[in-house]
């Protein structure tokens, strides 16, 4: 695995600057969540890794060199909503085999979908159904599983789980850090939600105006916080400062 | 299925119907009849309609029904030579901003609105002055000038398209533009484009009997249906059937493609003509009418809200009992598909037929819903904040009107005393500047600002009850606190009472007395909010609180999951619905449905352990 750095990141949609010279590591084998209200340049700077928001300004490096952004990326997303990121048209199966980096025979391709499949804690049987017949929960471990496909080093999550039901919500996460552990990926971890990235990254930062304004190991950011805005956002959690209470 | 269905149904039968007999003309006409068509008869030049002759003969003695039978092949070639012309270069300009960058894209579709705007026949009529007289002339000038239309469809079809994720999921993969227009896009855009085109056929078929008949189109010896309303109209006041048997072929063939396009769109599920969906198989259960329990602003028996669907009715909600006493909050959680969004549209009143609402009683702040027509009367008494407050506005109308409408409406009162009062009302749900707030679209207002309004819109009134379905899952959590601040405020202020719908555990046991658990349709657990947490009773409770985490959650261990998925409302078993999910369940639970007994339906509830 590898490591993706963003080094003075400005993006800028005429003359709004949504990212002001960010800098940020992900580094190798870790989980950095994204923290920040929506709005601020959350996704910006994940689709801005992938290509597909122009940088104005700063580098987007993987293990020090450009990332490519051409042919087969070594950095894959995922997105926020399952119903939205799954042709249609196309059997899981098809979904999974377009993302492989080699074409590969007939037998090495199903024996790879099942593989992949398995990796998200899916039956090889589901290879053949259309994502009508999945819940967003199993299209998102698909989703997962085609971003796997591809044979990444690093994959971004953007809000992955917000669009999920709770009681779903919970096995993605839980498949999230399985595959930390397993596959020993790096991933840059985005969600609004405080309590999801408490669980599942090793470090956070806090994205704020187009700025990062604290970053940290989780348990300090979030036990800890330094920065106004990071105590702002804790305190908006439901349940920090009973409603009731007050009234 | 769904095609055979389709095709029982008039628009479908009359469509396809004709449209196999005009291939079937166009196929075997010249074969079958090409040698009546042609044979000239000199003892008979332009007779009329006779037993031997239906509509007559030409100059040359020629049977002119004959002559339209075999004109069918050439006039419907010619129409989908022109279709398939302006189909190809309609897909191509219009996937010009996908395949081309977004600058040379920009221009190919600046160019095509230009082209829309140009009145149809003008093009034609240009295009065929370019490409020459006669009948290749003709289907290139009708091709191309169609083209701007197709273009036109097929660049909002593909945009609508390339938005969704799937398509930057394959670009971040690596595959080509054209590739991905031609796996990912094309397949997701055919069906409208397939319906447009048949139906555009129809209309090409016209035109090229316009040309033909103007001499612009099919010259002599060829000959199709506008070429022979163009021979026959000189003894149109003589033989008016020489020139009116064309026209009708003509008028058939269009039809033909129409209806088959429109039956296309129903097969589909496009546009207006949907499959109507089969009437409820089930015949209603009567139900006993029960009182109100007194004291409550909000009173509901029995409660079942059923949707006819395709594959038998969907029992959404089945059987939901619960009161809500003056200025309490009550609060409703549970998976999507659980049934909360409806029960919310029934208590509001808001449920139209064919979707059919059925209980005990249901009274509201007073009013008894299930009396016929009673729904107009909640008006200022009831409020309701949904989740996306962009759709529960009007986009079209300024803020301040909007809210004073309702006021106007329910409360007779003067236009400037309602705007007067609206303002007032945005100041109460701490909006700044109402004044200038009040003046601007709902577009102009951000998500937070919306939601604001939308409860400000319910204040207008004077609510005894506010329903809020997931009013903040559309925000974040810092504008989420000041919306649900914003709730609790309105209420120490009004002493009105809350339902407030969610499937965020811990917003509803952050702003609520009391809540309600919700499972397939049904109430499972209702139990105090503080308990939540700690005290719930129902397996499906305790899992949904242990699936969620918070700041606390032990992070060493994995999140607890709940197995299987959702009930599906169509097959919802016979005994516990929870069952095929639940670790506790056995054959007791499969057969035989808990009822809702001291807060909790289910028959181990004893037994979980606390
Ligand atoms: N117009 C409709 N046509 C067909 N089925 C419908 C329709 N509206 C709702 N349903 C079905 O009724 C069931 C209950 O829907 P409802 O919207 O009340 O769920 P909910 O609990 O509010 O879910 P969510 O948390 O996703 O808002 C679901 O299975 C849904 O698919
Ligand atoms: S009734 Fe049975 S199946 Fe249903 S929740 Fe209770 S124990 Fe589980
Ligand atoms: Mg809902």
């Amino acid at each position: 695995m590898s490591t993706l750095s963003f080094h003075d990141v400005r993006v800028r949609y005429g003359s709004h600057t949504v990212l002001d010279d960010v800098s940020l590591e992900v580094a190798d084998g870790q989980t950095v969540g994204l923290v920040g209200e929506s709005g601020c340049g959350k996704s910006t700077l994940a689709r801005a890794a992938v290509g597909l928001a122009p940088l104005t300004g700063g580098q987007i490096l993987l293990d020090g060199r450009p990332v490519p952004n051409r042919g087969r990326r070594p950095v894959q997303m995922v997105f926020q909503d399952p119903y939205s990121s799954l042709d249609p048209r196309m059997t899981v199966g098809e979904s999974l085999a377009e993302a492989m980096p080699e074409r590969l025979g007939r037998t090495a391709r199903q024996a790879e979908i099942a593989r992949l499949l398995a990796l998200v804690h899916l039956d090889a049987a589901r290879a053949a159904d259309l994502p009508v017949r999945l819940s967003g929960g199993q299209r998102q471990r698909v989703a997962l599983a085609r971003a796997l496909a591809a044979r990444p080093q690093v994959i971004l999550a953007d809000e992955i789980t917000s669009a999920l039901d709770v009681s779903v919500q919970g096995a993605v996460l839980n498949l999230i850090r399985d595959m930390r552990r397993d596959l020993g990926l790096s991933m840059l971890f985005i969600s609004h939600n405080l309590a999801v990235v408490r669980y599942v990254a090793d470090q956070v930062a806090v994205l704020h105006n187009g700025q990062i304004v604290e970053f940290g190991p989780t348990a300090q950011v979030l036990g800890a916080p330094r920065h106004d805005y990071t105590r702002h956002l804790l305190a908006a959690l439901p349940g920090a400062v009973p409603l009731k209470e007050q009234m | 299925m769904r095609a055979a269905r389709v095709l029982l149904r008039p628009v479908g039968f009359a469509g396809f119907g004709l449209l196999t007999l005009v291939l079937l003309a166009a196929a075997f006409g010249p074969v079958l009849w090409g040698g009546r068509a042609a044979a000239v008869d000199t003892g008979n030049l332009l007779a009329g309609p006779s037993a031997e002759h239906w509509i007559g003969t030409d100059n040359l003695g020629r049977d002119l029904f004959a002559r339209v039978l075999v004109a069918a092949r050439l006039s419907i070639l010619l129409a989908v030579a022109a279709t398939a012309i302006s189909l190809l270069l309609g897909i191509l300009l219009g996937a010009a901003p996908m395949l081309l960058g977004r600058r040379l894209g920009r221009l190919v579709t600046s160019a095509v609105n230009v082209l829309v705007a140009f009145p149809g026949l003008l093009l034609v009529l240009f295009f065929a002055v370019v490409f020459g007289v006669g009948a290749r002339g003709a289907v290139l000038a009708v091709g191309v000038a169609g083209a701007p239309a197709f273009a036109r469809l097929c660049h909002t079809l593909m945009a609508a398209v390339s938005e969704r994720d799937y398509i930057a999921v394959a670009r971040i993969a690596g595959v080509s533009r054209i590739r991905v227009l031609l796996r990912h896009v094309l397949p997701n855009v055919a069906e409208p484009l397939v319906v447009n085109a048949t139906m555009a056929a129809g209309g090409v078929l016209l035109t090229f009997a316009g040309l033909s008949f103007l001499g612009l189109g099919v010259q002599a010896p060829s000959y199709d249906w506008g070429k022979l309303m163009q021979d026959g109209l000189n003894g149109i006041y003589v033989h008016p059937l020489a020139a009116l048997g064309p026209g009708i072929a003509v008028v058939l063939a269009g039809l033909a493609f129409n209806l088959t396009g429109e039956a296309f769109a129903a097969m589909f599920g496009l546009g207006d003509s949907p499959g109507r969906s089969r009437s409820l198989e089930e015949p209603r259960e009567p139900v006993a009418a029960t009182p109100a329990v007194p004291g409550t602003v909000l009173s509901v028996e029995g409660l079942r809200v059923t949707i006819p669907g395709p594959a038998g009715p969907i029992r959404a909600v089945r059987g939901v009992t619960f009161s809500v006493s003056d200025g309490e909050a009550v609060g409703v959680v549970g998976e999507s598909g659980s049934g909360k969004s409806l029960t919310a549209l029934a208590l509001a009143g808001l449920i139209e037929p064919p979707v059919r609402v059925e209980a005990g009683h249901l009274v509201v702040a007073g009013e008894d819903l299930m009396a016929a027509g009673a729904h107009r009367r909640l008006g200022t008494s009831l409020a309701i904040v949904f989740q996306d407050p962009m759709t529960s506005f009007n986009p079209a109308h300024r803020v301040g009107p909007q809210l004073a409408e309702v006021s106007r409406f329910h409360q007779r009162i003067g236009r400037r005393a309602a705007l007067a009062r609206a303002v007032d009302r945005l100041r109460a749900v701490r909006i700044r500047e109402p004044e200038r707030r009040a003046r601007q679209y709902p577009f102009e207002f951000s998500g937070g600002m919306r939601q604001r309004a939308m409860i400000g819109m319910g204040l207008m009134g004077d609510p005894r009850l506010i329903i809020a379905d997931e009013p903040t899952t559309a925000l974040d959590v810092t504008v989420q606190r000041q919306v649900l601040e914003l709730l609790a405020e309105v209420r120490r202020d009004t002493g009105a009472a809350l339902l407030l719908i969610s499937h965020d555990v811990s917003v509803v046991t952050d702003v609520c007395d009391r809540v309600l658990v919700m499972y397939a349709g049904r109430v499972v657990e209702e139990l105090p909010a503080k308990d939540l947490r700690t005290l719930a009773r129902h397996p499906y409770t305790r899992a949904l609180v242990a699936a969620v985490p918070d700041m606390d959650t032990d992070l060493s261990r994995p999140l607890a999951v709940i197995p299987g998925l959702p009930a599906d409302p169509v097959h919802v078993p016979a005994g516990c619905a929870f069952a095929p999910r639940c670790p506790l369940a056995d054959d007791h639970c499969r057969a035989v449905a808990p009822a809702l007994v001291a807060g909790v339906a289910c028959h181990k509830a004893t037994e979980v352990p606390v």
